[in-house]
C-alpha cells in the first residue's frame, strides 16, 4: 500500500525512535510485562506502523463493502442502510411463559426472535423421557410437539419476524413444526425467514447435543439444506457455529478456522448431494463469539470474511457473490462473564457489542449480566438489549463502514489470523478433511490445549481477570435470580400422556412408518417430517425413528 | 469387622472385585492371600485381547463386541488400559465414555487401568485382574490394550484370542508389520471399513498372510473381518471369527498347550518378581547396594563378578537351609 | 507401588458444557491421580456403577444447566444404597450453583461444592486432604 521510498523513510524514522526516545524511556522504566499477548495468546508488538502491513494490497486484500473479498463487509451500505438484527436468545419453562417473554422483547424494539430450547428437546427426547428428569424447561423452552410450538408463536406473525432456532441434530423436526404453523397462519413458505442452527459437527466437537453418528447426522443436515433451497428460499438452512468452539476454550483464530473447516465440510456434502454451489451457498450463515479484546475480535471477523470468500470462489468455484459472503450472527462471550461482581459484565458486553459493530455482523445477541448465575431476569435482558441499542445509536460505530480498516494493528492482526486459518485448513485437509480431523480428535485437542493454557495463565496470575484474580472483593450472595419452576416437568409429562392418547392414532402411526421407511432410503426426509409433526408425532418419537434407522453416536473423548 | 472378599467375589460382588483389583494395582499385601483363595476358581473365562493403533476404534469395537457377547447370554468383563504419564504418574482414563451404556448391565464389569509405567500395552497387574474377573464369574474377558502402536505384543501372553484392529488410511498395515503386530493376530478387524482404502488394506493383510503361510506352515489363518464399529456393522461376524478361533484352539489341543505355557510363564514371572523384590529390599536396607554402586563407579569392582557374588550368596543360604 | 487416588469425573444430565470437567480431569491427572472421565449424559445410576467398578476414591460432578439439586442428591443416595459411603463426593458448576444451595447439597452428603473461580490447586488439595484410606 506504500511505495518503497515511503517505507524506507518510515523505517529510518522508526529506527531513530527505537534507539532514541524509546530506548531512553525503557532504560528509565521498563514496561509492565516482558510480553504482551491478546486473550488468545497472540503476541502484540509495542507499536504497529506501515512497515507491518507493507504487503497489503488495498484492492486485492480489502476492496469495497459488498464486493469480493468482502473484508470490509458484506453489504455496500452496512449499518447506514439498517442496523444489525437485534436478536436476543430466550426461552425457559413452558411455551406460554416464553411466548410472553418474546412479546415483551418485540415491544422493546427487538427485531428478531431466537429460540432457546430445553436440553431434552435439543437431544431429541420428550419431556417425560427418563433422561429428561430434572431438565424440563431449565435452560430453554420445553417443546414436545406442534401444539407447543403453536403456543410459542401465539400472536406473533411469522411473516413479520424472523426466527432463529438453536436446534441441531433434530433441526428438521423443529423447522417442520415452524413451517406447519406458518401454513396455519396463512403465511406461505417463501415469506418465512429465519435460521436454524443445524450444525451437527460442532455438537460433536464441543457442544454435546449430538444424537446420530456423523455420516447419518450429516445426511439430515443436508436434507434440510436441500429442502429449504427448494421450498423455503429465505430460510438460512444452517448457522455454522464458532460460538461454542470459542466458549469451550479456543482462541479467536481457532474459532474462525474450525468454523470455516466445518463450513467446508457442509459445502462439500451439499455438492456431493448434487446441488450446485450457488444454489445453496447464499443461505449458509455463520455464528460467532465476541470477546472483550475489541481489536482482536474485529480482526477475526475481517479475516474470516476474506478467507471464506476465497474458499468459496477458489475451492468451490462459486460464481454468485452472495455465495462468498460470510454472513453471521454474533453472541457476546458467555464464558467471559463472571459470577463475581456481576454488574461488571455489563461493561464486558458493551465492549463486545462494540467489537461486533466494528466487525460488521448481521445480527447480535447481547448476554445479560446475570447469566453466569442463572437464566437472565427480565431486567438484565432489558439492559442487554439497551446495550446494543446504545452501541447502534450512540457510539458512532455504525456511521461509517469498517471504521478500523487501515489501522496498522488491525490490518496486521487480520493478516495474521487469516494465515492461522489457512494453516489449520491445510492441516485438516491433509488429515482427510474435517470429519477425519474430528474423528482423530485433532480439533478437540487443539481447543482443549488452548483452554488449558488460558486456565494456567489465570491461575498463575499471568493474565488478569477482573473480579477473578484481581480487584476481588467480598460480596453478599446475589439476590433476585430467575428460578424456573421445577413443576414444569410434571405438568409436561401429564400433558404429553393426554396428547398422545387424544391424537388420531392411525394417522400418527402411518406418518411415522412412512418416515421410517424413507429414512432408510436416500430420499429427502423433510417432507415426511412435516407430515409427521402435523400428525402430532412428538420430537422424541421422530428422533426415535431415526435412532432405530441410524443408530446413536458414542462420542470419543479426547482430553 | 473383616469382610470376606474372596467369598463375595465368588458370589459375584462387583464391589469386592473392584477393591481387590485396586490392591493388585497397588501391590498391596492384602491382595495375595485373596488371590490364593480365588485361584482354584479361575481358568474358565475366555480371554480376548483387542489391540491396534490409536484411533483405530478399539473402545467402540469393544463396546459393540460386548453387546454381541451379552446377546449370546455370556457375562463380560472388560479391562481397558490407558497410559500413565511418565512425568506426573497420573492418568486420564477415557475408554468408559464409549461403553457408557454397558455400565447399567449387572453382568458386565468394566475396569479402567493405568499402565503405571509398565510397557507392553498393559498394566503390570492386568494378568491378575483377569483372574479376578474370571473368579467373579465373567465368561468372556476383553482386554483393550493401550494402543500406542508399538511393542504391544505382550497381549498374546494373556489372551486366548488376540484381535488386531486396523483402519484404512493410517498406513496401518505397513506400520503394524514393522511393529510385529501382524504376527500376533488370531483375528483381524479392519474397522471403519466404509473408508477409502479399506479394500486395499484387506488386500495387503491377505497378501501378507499368504506370504507368511509359505514361510511357516500354520494350521490357523487369521480371518480378516470388515467392521464399522460406530454403526454396529460386522460385529456379529467378528464374534463368530473369535468363536471359530476358540473352537480351533480346543479341537487342536492348542488351548491346553497355550494355557500350560501361560501358567509356566506366569509362575516364572512371579518367582522372578518376588526374588527380585526380596533381594532388592535387602540390598537397599543393609546399605550394600549403595556401597557396591560406589565401588562400581570408582571402577574398584565390576558388576559381572558382583552380580554372581550376590546371587551365589542367596543360593548358598537356601542350600544351607535345605540341608540343615 | 504407591497408592494412587482414583477419581471419577462425571457430567450428569444432558448438559454439554464440559470445558470445566475436561480441564479439571487433566489437572487432577497432572496432580498424579488416575481420572476416569465418563463423558456426557450420565444418569446417577451410571455414575454410581462406574464408581463401584472402578473402586473410585472420589467422584466429581459437574453441572451447568441448573439441575444440580436434582442430580447431586440422587448420586449421594445411590452411593449410600450401594454401601459406597466412604467415597468423597465433590461438585461444581460455576455460578450456576447458587451459594444458597451449597448448604442443602452438603447436608445431602456432598463433601464440597466448588464455586466459580476456585483455584484448581485448592480443589486438588481438598481432595488430597479428605480422601479415604483404602
Amino acid at each position: 500500500m506504500f511505495d518503497e521510498k515511503v517505507l524506507q523513510k518510515i523505517q529510518a524514522g522508526k529506527d531513530n525512535w527505537d534507539q532514541g526516545p524509546l530506548a531512553k524511556s525503557l532504560s528509565k522504566s521498563p514496561e509492565a510485562k516482558p510480553v504482551f499477548t491478546t486473550i488468545s495468546g497472540t503476541p502484540v508488538q509495542r507499536l504497529y506502523t506501515p512497515l507491518d502491513i507493507k504487503e497489503l494490497d488495498y484492492d486485492i486484500d480489502l476492496g469495497y463493502p459488498g464486493t469480493f473479498p468482502f473484508t470490509r463487509g458484506v453489504q455496500p451500505t452496512m449499518y447506514r442502510g439498517r442496523f444489525w438484527t437485534m436478536r436476543q436468545y430466550a426461552g425457559f419453562g413452558d411455551a406460554r411463559s416464553t411466548n410472553e417473554r418474546y412479546r415483551y422483547l418485540l415491544k422493546q424494539g427487538q427485531t428478531g426472535l431466537s429460540v432457546a430450547f430445553q436440553l431434552p428437546t435439543q437431544a431429541g427426547y420428550d419431556s417425560d423421557h427418563p433422561l429428561s428428569m430434572g431438565e424440563v424447561g431449565k435452560v430453554g423452552v420445553a417443546i414436545d410437539h406442534i401444539d407447543d410450538m403453536k403456543t410459542l408463536f401465539d400472536q406473533i406473525p411469522l411473516d413479520k419476524v424472523t426466527t432463529s432456532m438453536t436446534m441441531n441434530a433434530p433441526a428438521g423436526v423443529l423447522l417442520a413444526m415452524y413451517l406447519a404453523i406458518a401454513q396455519e397462519q396463512g403465511v406461505s413458505w417463501d415469506k418465512v425467514g429465519g435460521t436454524v442452527q443445524n450444525d451437527v459437527l460442532k455438537e460433536i466437537i464441543c457442544r454435546g447435543q449430538y444424537i446420530y453418528p456423523p455420516k447419518q447426522t450429516m445426511r439430515l443436515t443436508v436434507d434440510l439444506i436441500e429442502f429449504c433451497q427448494k421450498n423455503v428460499p429465505k430460510w438460512n438452512s444452517i448457522s455454522i457455529s464458532g460460538y461454542h468452539i470459542r466458549e469451550s476454550g479456543s482462541t479467536a483464530g481457532q474459532e474462525m478456522a474450525f468454523t470455516i473447516a466445518d463450513g467446508i465440510a457442509y459445502t462439500q456434502a451439499c455438492i456431493e448431494r448434487g446441488m450446485a454451489v450457488d444454489s445453496f451457498a447464499p443461505r449458509l450463515s455463520f455464528f460467532f463469539n465476541a470477546f472483550t479484546n475489541v481489536l482482536e475480535e474485529v480482526a477475526k471477523f475481517r479475516a474470516g470474511r476474506r478467507y471464506w470468500a476465497k474458499v468459496m470462489k477458489e475451492r468451490f468455484k462459486a460464481k454468485d457473490p452472495r455465495s462468498m459472503m460470510l454472513r453471521y450472527h454474533v453472541q457476546t462471550g458467555g464464558v467471559t462473564l463472571t459470577a463475581q461482581q456481576p454488574l461488571n459484565n455489563i461493561v464486558r458486553v458493551a465492549l463486545q457489542s462494540y467489537a461486533t459493530a466494528l466487525g460488521g455482523a448481521q445480527s447480535l445477541h447481547t448476554n445479560s449480566y446475570d447469566e453466569a448465575l442463572c437464566l437472565p431476569t427480565q431486567q438484565a435482558v432489558t439492559v442487554a438489549l439497551r446495550t446494543q441499542q446504545i452501541v447502534a445509536e450512540e457510539s458512532g460505530a455504525t456511521d461509517t463502514i469498517d471504521p478500523l480498516a487501515g489501522c496498522y494493528y488491525v490490518e496486521n492482526m487480520t493478516d495474521r489470523i487469516e494465515a492461522e486459518i489457512d494453516d489449520y485448513i491445510k492441516k485438516i485437509d491433509a488429515m482427510g478433511g474435517t470429519l477425519a480431523a474430528i474423528e482423530q480428535g485433532y480439533i478437540q485437542k487443539e481447543i482443549q490445549n488452548s483452554s488449558y493454557r488460558f486456565q494456567k495463565e489465570i491461575e498463575s496470575g499471568e493474565r488478569i481477570y477482573v473480579g477473578i484474580n484481581r480487584y476481588t472483593m467480598e460480596e453478599p450472595p446475589p439476590t433476585g435470580l430467575l428460578k424456573v419452576d421445577m413443576s414444569v416437568g410434571e405438568i409436561k409429562a401429564a400433558e404429553l400422556r393426554n396428547y398422545r392418547a387424544q391424537r388420531d392414532q392411525a394417522k400418527w402411526k402411518a406418518a411415522l412408518d412412512k418416515l421410517r421407511q424413507v429414512s432408510a432410503t436416500n430420499e429427502n426426509v423433510m417432507p415426511y417430517v412435516v407430515e409427521a409433526v402435523k400428525a402430532k408425532a412428538t420430537v422424541g418419537e421422530i428422533c426415535d425413528v431415526w435412532r432405530g434407522v441410524f443408530g446413536e453416536y458414542r462420542p470419543k473423548e479426547f482430553i | 469387622m473383616s469382610i470376606d472378599y474372596a467369598a463375595q467375589i465368588l458370589a459375584g460382588s462387583h464391589r469386592a472385585a473392584a477393591r481387590l483389583i485396586s490392591w493388585l494395582e497397588d501391590e498391596d499385601e492384602r491382595a495375595y492371600g485373596l488371590m490364593a483363595g480365588l485361584y482354584p476358581h479361575t481358568g474358565s473365562a475366555y480371554v480376548v485381547g483387542i489391540t491396534g493403533s490409536p484411533g483405530a476404534g478399539k473402545s467402540t469395537l469393544t463396546d459393540k463386541l460386548a453387546r454381541v457377547i451379552r446377546k449370546n447370554g455370556l457375562k463380560v468383563g472388560i479391562i481397558a488400559v490407558d497410559p500413565s504419564s511418565p512425568f506426573t504418574g497420573g492418568a486420564l482414563l477415557g475408554d468408559r465414555v464409549r461403553m457408557n451404556e454397558l455400565t447399567q448391565d449387572p453382568d458386565i464389569f468394566i475396569r479402567s487401568m493405568a499402565t503405571r509405567g509398565f510397557l507392553g500395552g498393559m498394566a503390570k497387574s492386568t494378568a491378575e485382574v483377569v483372574k479376578v474377573l474370571d473368579a467373579l464369574g465373567k465368561d468372556v474377558i476383553i482386554i483393550e490394550t493401550v494402543g500406542v502402536g508399538q511393542d504391544e505384543v505382550d497381549i498374546i501372553g494373556i489372551a486366548d484370542t488376540t484381535c488386531v484392529v486396523l483402519v484404512p488410511g493410517l498406513g496401518d498395515a505397513i506400520q503394524s508389520m514393522k511393529a510385529g503386530i501382524m504376527e500376533i493376530a488370531d483375528v483381524f478387524a479392519v474397522n471403519k471399513a466404509d473408508k477409502q482404502g479399506a479394500d486395499q488394506l484387506c488386500g495387503e493383510i491377505c497378501a501378507r498372510l499368504e506370504i507368511d503361510s509359505h514361510i511357516k506352515e500354520r494350521d490357523w489363518t487369521a480371518p480378516v473381518n470388515r467392521t464399522i464399529a460406530v454403526e454396529d456393522i460386522g460385529i456379529e461376524e467378528l464374534w463368530l471369527s473369535i468363536e471359530s478361533h476358540r473352537k480351533y484352539l480346543f479341537d487342536s489341543g492348542r488351548f491346553y498347550t497355550n494355557r500350560r505355557e501361560r501358567t509356566s510363564r506366569e509362575t516364572l514371572r512371579m518367582i522372578h518378581a518376588e526374588l527380585f523384590r526380596v533381594i532388592r529390599e535387602q540390598l537397599e536396607k543393609n546399605g550394600r547396594l549403595d556401597a557396591a554402586v560406589e565401588e562400581l563407579m570408582n571402577k574398584k569392582r565390576d558388576p559381572y563378578t558382583l552380580m554372581r557374588e550376590i546371587v551365589n550368596e542367596w543360593l548358598s543360604i537356601s542350600r544351607h537351609k535345605e540341608t540343615s | 507401588m504407591a497408592r494412587k487416588i482414583k477419581m471419577i469425573m462425571a457430567k450428569p444430565g444432558l448438559d454439554g458444557h464440559d470445558r470445566g470437567a475436561k480441564l479439571l480431569a487433566r489437572i487432577f491427572a497432572e496432580a498424579g491421580m488416575e481420572v476416569v472421565y465418563t463423558g456426557l449424559r450420565q444418569t446417577p445410576e451410571m455414575i454410581v456403577s462406574a464408581a463401584e467398578q472402578e473402586d473410585a476414591d472420589v467422584v466429581g460432578l459437574s453441572s451447568l444447566s441448573g439441575v444440580h439439586n436434582y442430580f447431586f442428591p440422587r448420586v449421594v443416595e445411590l452411593m449410600k444404597e450401594k454401601g459406597l459411603d466412604d467415597v468423597l463426593l465433590v461438585g461444581g458448576g460455576g455460578g450456576i450453583i447458587p451459594e444458597e444451595d451449597y448448604d442443602s447439597l452438603k447436608k445431602s452428603g456432598m463433601a464440597a461444592i466448588f464455586g466459580p473461580g476456585t483455584p484448581t490447586t485448592e480443589i486438588v488439595s481438598f481432595i488430597e486432604n479428605n480422601v479415604r484410606k483404602r
